[in-house]
């Protein structure tokens, strides 16, 4: 998004968002700024009071995404977005508490938290761009790095095993659950619309290039060349077993609404 | 009661209602006895899943508008200044009770320490200045919980109370005050409309106000270095602009901050200055140094933080010597020597933790200064 020429032109979320800080850090074909674009419009179709809605970021790229929204929103520390988040919704259980951040963010650093968070069913909305990097540090490997995968601190191709986001989730009692990529933006809109009026812990992963580092150093060097990476190989299978929903290096990503089921939920309890 | 209950309960007088904490000896029993207490006042007990977990909670319900706490010794004090420092930075008012073991490390977790007074002042990264209370018993780990969070409104800041095992395990009479006797420190509410509102520009007294979440003012806060919209900065010059100001709204209200407790001062030739259990032991030291004749005064820091550097120059001009005993190899003595300045000796007595001072060895320290 840069900056738009004379002041006749006006975006459908300039409202929703603090245009005197556009335009933002986002590189070139970054997929931030759709995830952006999905949950705001998600949001509006949730119907949401939006005085009663607060963001919550982490660290990262993504973990700026709070900084441009407006609405109450928290830009906190690396890895702790989610327990921050856990606080403001318990000490106000009126607020409807979204936590945006990045797969190095709430899966490496703060992957006990949301672990945790799933386990308690903690009435929040977990928005989670995953590159498969740490974008802002410049590229290094990541806990959802696919094995083999070239980053700068695996320069020889990535030895250890991903994390699987949805299976993580799920098996931690996360009540809904679904992965989309930047390539289905309807699709990621309606799941987030649907995370948002969840009762209980609900996560939403969005595949998110990052042609700078991760798709640079891994044969996609642009954003384009990701996106269309992300149509071509991603299968819808709602009914999948979770185990399966692991992304290898060019290979398959598994999308849909994996989980949606009903569970007490703190602080309804 | 014990001093854990007690702070506990000084925690609920002063309107806490919401705990996020993490077991860990010898700070347990404050979030056992908030666990049971907040049920019954509508509050919030959440235990985390670790202490960097605790203190993150903790922040967040404060933004909520609710004033909150939480409690650890050691090892959880070291997790917990990672967001500590965010707490600064946000300007969040909260209380973070230490109940000080021995350490480095595991340490001794049963037994009493005052090893955490520096890593109190700077055990989170980057230079800013914090609030610390050190009380010397049950009751005043009730009336210090009570006057911590009350400061922590007033100048917005997580506000820490370093009591010790020692204190925190003991038991003994406890007043509870009536609430209709408590004198409470209301947050400061902005008074302008939501598109007005600059979350960081500070009344003249340096402290800015502070909207709840969810009350409509859609404000922006970030850990960044950021200026008084709350939006990320990344000069040296917001940098100046914002530490100085952090830092000052400590520093220049230390007249108000500061609470000293002062006996036999005006005439004495040697000082005992010393906080927490260990003004507490010191007590018998210079009752017997005086019985002996020696011309003794004790000076206990209630405020650690800010140092009450004033003070001790002043006394430094007029007296032989301080003496400091604290259960740790010496960090508040430094303080109190580069405040003496060279015109007076500052006699450390050290313990290394485990056990409190046997007031002999106190003793033989205001001795050497007369001798």
């Amino acid at each position: 998004m840069s900056k738009v020429a004379g002041d006749n032109k006006k975006h459908p979320l300039d409202a929703y968002l603090r245009m005197e800080r556009l335009p933002h850090i986002w590189c070139p074909g970054c997929g931030c700024g759709v995830v952006l674009n999905c949950f705001l419009r998600g949001l509006l179709k949730s119907g949401l009071a939006l005085d009663k809605v607060a963001v919550v970021s982490g660290i990262g790229c993504t973990g700026r995404a709070a900084g441009y929204i407006k609405l109450d929103s928290f830009h906190t520390t690396h890895g702790r977005a989610i327990p921050f988040a856990t606080g403001l919704k318990l000490a106000n259980p009126e607020l409807k508490v979204v936590v945006f951040s990045g797969d190095g963010d709430l899966v490496a650093i703060g992957g006990n938290h949301l672990i945790h968070a799933a386990r308690r069913n903690i009435d929040i909305t977990v928005l989670c761009a995953n590159n498969f990097n740490y974008g802002m540090t410049g590229g290094q490997l990541g806990s959802t790095t696919p094995l083999t995968a070239r980053t700068t601190t695996s320069p020889y191709g990535n030895i250890e095993e991903p994390f699987n986001i949805p299976y993580l989730a799920a098996a931690s009692g996360a009540v809904y659950v679904a992965r989309w990529t930047t390539a289905q933006v309807s699709r990621l809109e309606k799941a987030i619309t649907e995370a948002l009026l969840k009762r209980g812990l609900s996560l939403v992963e969005v595949i998110s290039p990052c042609p700078t580092y991760y798709g640079r150093m891994n044969k996609q060097p642009t954003g384009l060349e990701q996106m269309k990476y992300f149509r071509r190989n991603s299968v819808i299978k709602p009914d999948i077993d979770l185990k399966y929903t692991d992304i290898k290096l060019d290979g398959q990503i598994v999308v849909g609404k994996f989980v949606d089921i009903e569970r007490p939920s703190i602080p309804d309890l | 009661m014990s001093g854990d209950e007690a702070c506990a309960e000084g925690a609920i007088s002063a309107g806490c209602r919401f705990f996020a904490g993490y077991p860990i000896t010898p700070a347990t029993e404050i979030a056992e006895r908030m666990s049971r207490r907040l049920p019954e006042v509508d509050g919030t007990y959440i235990q985390m899943e670790d202490e960097l977990a605790s203190m993150a909670a903790i922040l967040g319900a404060s933004w909520a508008g609710v004033k909150a706490m939480t409690a650890t010794s050691g090892p959880g004090f070291s997790l917990m200044m990672e967001n500590f420092g965010l707490g600064v930075m946000l300007e969040t008012p909260c209380v973070l009770v230490n109940i000080q073991r021995a350490g480095p490390s595991t340490g001794l977790p049963t037994l009493t320490g005052q090893g955490d007074m520096m890593q109190a002042r700077w055990g989170s990264h980057g230079c800013y200045s914090i609030i610390a209370l050190s009380p010397n018993s049950p009751q005043e780990l009730y009336d210090l919980t009570i006057k911590a969070f009350n400061l922590s409104e007033r100048y917005r800041l997580p506000v820490l109370v370093m009591a010790e095992a020692a204190t925190g395990h003991m038991y003994e009479k406890v007043v509870i005050s009536p609430v209709s006797e408590i004198e409470i420190t209301p947050r400061r509410k902005p008074t302008v409309p939501p598109e007005e509102y600059l979350p960081f520009k500070p009344d003249s007294d340096l402290v800015p106000p502070m909207a709840n979440t969810g009350d409509g003012y859609r404000f922006h806060v970030t850990g960044l270095t950021h200026d008084e919209r709350g939006y990320p900065a990344m000069t040296a010059e917001a940098q100046d602009k914002l530490i100085r100001r952090l830092v000052d709204k400590i520093e220049k209200n230390k007249g108000e901050i500061i609470e000293l407790e002062e006996d036999g001062i005006d005439d004495a030739e040697v000082v005992v200055c010393s906080y927490g259990i260990s003004a507490r032991v010191s007590l018998i030291a210079v009752k017997r140094a005086r019985d002996e004749g020696i011309r003794t005064g004790m000076l206990r820091l209630i405020t650690v933080w800010p140092f009450p550097e004033d003070r001790i120059r002043e006394l430094a001009r007029r007296v032989k010597a301080f003496v400091v005993p604290e259960i740790n190899y010496g960090q508040i003595a430094l303080e109190v020597e580069r405040c003496a300045g060279g015109m007076v000796r500052t006699i450390l007595v050290p313990h290394m933790g485990g056990a409190v001072h046997n007031p002999e060895l106190i003793l033989d320290a205001i001795k050497q200064v007369v001798r």
